[in-house]
């Protein structure tokens, strides 16, 4: 790159191990395709055809990528924490896992606390039940107002149960 | 039926009280997004897709425009009172609108972009009226060897010609196509990539990655930042109306930077942050008053607003008459349209007239809308920006989840544990997004590569069948060769620009969101 000619640059590592990616993904879809079993009358032009078309066309860029990393042409990038990944990972772990037993709310309230850890707001007592009732909410206005299919565990339950009971006895 | 006919009708349609309300829906969401950083247009079309499933078609699409209009508004707020721009084809408004608020001149500063958007979107809205037909005409003519060049020529165009560097797009836009493989093929019925997981029979779907791409790999890559810039919010200080002498420096920018934006988004050029960056170089070279910028020139404000507004609209002529995305926005609402059985190209305005005028003339009252939420009610606006990040992003992720599990509920059990695969793929996605942004990837043309590649395949294949198989088909008709050559040109030229060491300037141009 013209304006870095005479920086001396490293071979950029992380980008090999992308090029290296890139290598796999094409040789697995070479790998699937092959494996098709194709009728004859597409033999020439089937399914098989783009398939191995964009296969082709990410081992190129592999190669490309790696020369690419090899010259050390990739942008500079600047040092990321990974606190905070941890943090919102995690939540959207725990919220993909929680969902089916607790329901929408809770697994997401759980996701919102943890989020917010991620940016440094790490008063769980405050953050959590923010959360859950702000899930709650969107629960409320998108599974019952728009019949959007959310999940619902015993908080919705016991809550629509608690709902039923006021109106009914009104 | 003559096109005025044809818009007064739209307008007639667009004027029900329900459809004014989409349109207020909308274009209030769609400045609100534009207002905060961190989520713009084509994540807000993502996430509203799965809900508007139920609701009416022409309603939902009308609000999706609102939505995109209203992003291309409430972008410059954030540029001109924080300096960090809301989305990316406000970039530049930064660079002099910044400067007029901190001289206490953000009040014409805000009037200038929204009175030139609100122009510029007029002006662009019925050049979109009077030009679709014509292309619709044209696009009749083509046939599947057309078709799969004109999307060669926007995989390159969405890819490659702008942004810092075309190996990094291209590769962006393989991982789309490969995404794209995956699930039955439309066709034979065969199942592609699928490894044995039924929930990827169907195929990846479009939201659940743009949702991913924009959401969560745009909150990883803010959390994980170690710089946190400081950012103040300029208070408006004195008038918030624009002098006789601001009206006579902004006009005739507001007209340059429609007709500069319009056609970069009709031609597939890019998005519109392209547009607002070739306007604001212009402005620089026509203004009488060159050394006010970089220290506050109004011009600067006024042209790159028209144009970001102008481009939105033009990137409407591809979507509606030849059913190609050129923006993720655009890319999102195809799916949208999809999502209601709808397939934009030329029989769209055949088979569904009223509903694409509806939606054309919608624009028109969606524009007046935008022109009365942001000059009023700016301060209402400025406070979105004071919501505290963890709060913000917190609120994004839920929901981000919200529409991706509400579009697809189903459940997943592996060794007893229940879970989402649809949100599994979400975090993927996530991750794969939060990379792509490190590594300096653009991510639009992931998105594109995923709803446009099955396409271009049909094309291709469809082309292939007639001709048995010979690829010479592909290159048979004239308009197919020119728009290979023109693709070349998008592939060859900013090559050759870098090589003449104008680089940084394409570097500059990278096309992120819209």
């Amino acid at each position: 790159m013209t304006d870095r000619a005479n920086v001396t640059r490293r071979p950029d590592g992380a980008a090999l191990v992308i090029a290296a990616v890139l290598a796999v993904i094409a040789a697995v879809i070479f790998w699937q395709t092959a494996q098709m079993r194709v009728v004859a009358v597409y033999a020439r032009v089937g399914p098989t055809t783009f398939p191995y078309i964009v296969a082709t066309g990410l081992a190129v860029l592999s190669v490309l990528t790696a020369l690419s990393a090899l010259r050390g042409s990739f942008p500079a990038r600047e040092k990321d924490n990974h606190g905070p990944m941890f943090w919102i990972v995690g939540g959207l772990l725990a919220q993909m896992f929680l969902m089916f037993p607790l329901g929408f709310s809770v697994a997401t309230g759980i996701l919102f606390a943890m989020t917010a850890a991620g940016f440094g707001q790490r008063r769980f007592w405050f953050s959590l039940p923010v959360g859950i009732v702000f899930a709650f909410f969107i629960w409320l206005v998108f599974a019952r107002g728009l019949q959007l299919s959310l999940p619902s565990g015993p908080l919705e339950a016991a809550a629509m149960s608690l709902f039923s009971s006021m109106s009914g006895g009104a | 039926m003559g096109t005025f006919d044809l818009l007064l009708q739209g307008l007639m349609a667009a004027l029900e009280p329900m459809m004014l309300v989409y349109a207020l829906i909308g274009v209030t969401l769609g400045t609100a997004v534009g207002v905060l950083p961190g989520i713009g247009p084509a994540l807000t079309v993502a996430l509203l897709l799965p809900v508007t499933y139920r609701l009416d078609p022409a309603g939902s699409l009308i609000m999706f425009a609102g939505i995109y209009y209203g992003g291309m508004y409430g972008g410059s707020t954030t540029s001109i009172l924080l300096n960090t721009p809301g989305e990316s084809a406000s970039i530049v408004t930064a660079l002099e609108g910044n400067k007029m608020a901190r001289k206490g001149r953000g009040g014409p500063a805000l009037a200038t972009a929204a009175i030139g958007s609100f122009i510029a979107g007029l002006i662009a809205t019925l050049l979109l009226a009077f030009i679709a037909p014509w292309v619709v005409r044209f696009a009749l003519s083509f046939g599947p060897a057309d078709y799969f060049a004109l999307m060669v020529l926007a995989f390159i165009t969405v890819s490659a010609a702008f942004g810092d560097s075309a190996l990094r797009g291209i590769t962006a836009l393989f991982i789309g196509l490969g995404l794209g493989l995956i699930g039955i093929d439309l066709q034979t019925g065969q199942t592609r990539l699928a490894f044995g997981i039924p929930d990827l029979l169907d195929g990846i779907e479009v939201t659940t990655l743009a949702v991913a791409l924009f959401a969560i790999g745009e909150t990883l890559k803010v959390a994980c930042s170690p710089t946190h810039l400081k950012e103040e919010v300029e208070a408006i200080k004195g008038s918030v109306w624009m002098t006789i002498e601001d009206w006579k420096r902004s006009w005739a920018s507001w007209l340059r930077g429609t007709f500069i934006g319009f056609p970069i988004g009709a031609m597939p050029a890019g998005g519109a942050d392209v547009a607002s960056f070739l306007s604001y170089s212009a402005e620089r070279n026509f203004s009488k008053h060159p050394e006010e910028f970089g220290e506050g020139a109004i011009e600067g404000v006024a042209g790159p607003e028209a144009a970001n507004n102008a481009s939105a609209a033009g990137t409407l002529v591809p979507l509606l008459t030849l059913g190609l995305p050129t923006t993720a926005t655009a890319a999102i609402m195809l799916a949208g349209f999809q999502q209601f059985g709808l397939q934009p190209g030329p029989l769209l305005f055949a088979n569904n007239a009223t509903l694409v005028w509806a939606l054309i003339a919608s624009l028109l009252v969606a524009n007046l809308m935008l022109l009365v939420l942001n000059l009023p009610l700016i301060g209402l606006w400025v406070r979105l920006l004071t919501i505290p990040k963890p709060w913000l992003y917190a609120g994004i992720l839920s929901f981000a989840t919200l529409g991706t599990i509400g579009a697809n509920a189903a459940v997943m059990r592996i060794w007893g544990v229940s879970f989402s695969f649809e949100l599994l793929l979400l975090l993927a996605f996530g991750i794969l997004g939060y990379l792509l942004r490190r590594f300096g990837y653009p991510i639009a043309p992931v998105v594109v590569g995923l709803i446009l590649g099955p396409m271009a395949e049909q094309q291709l294949r469809r082309a292939l069948a007639i001709s048995q198989g010979d690829p010479a088909v592909l290159f048979a008709s004239p308009v197919a060769i020119v728009l290979y050559v023109v693709a070349a040109l998008a592939l060859l030229l900013p090559v050759f620009l870098r090589l003449r060491g104008r680089g940084q300037l394409l570097g500059q141009l990278a096309t992120d969101e819209d």
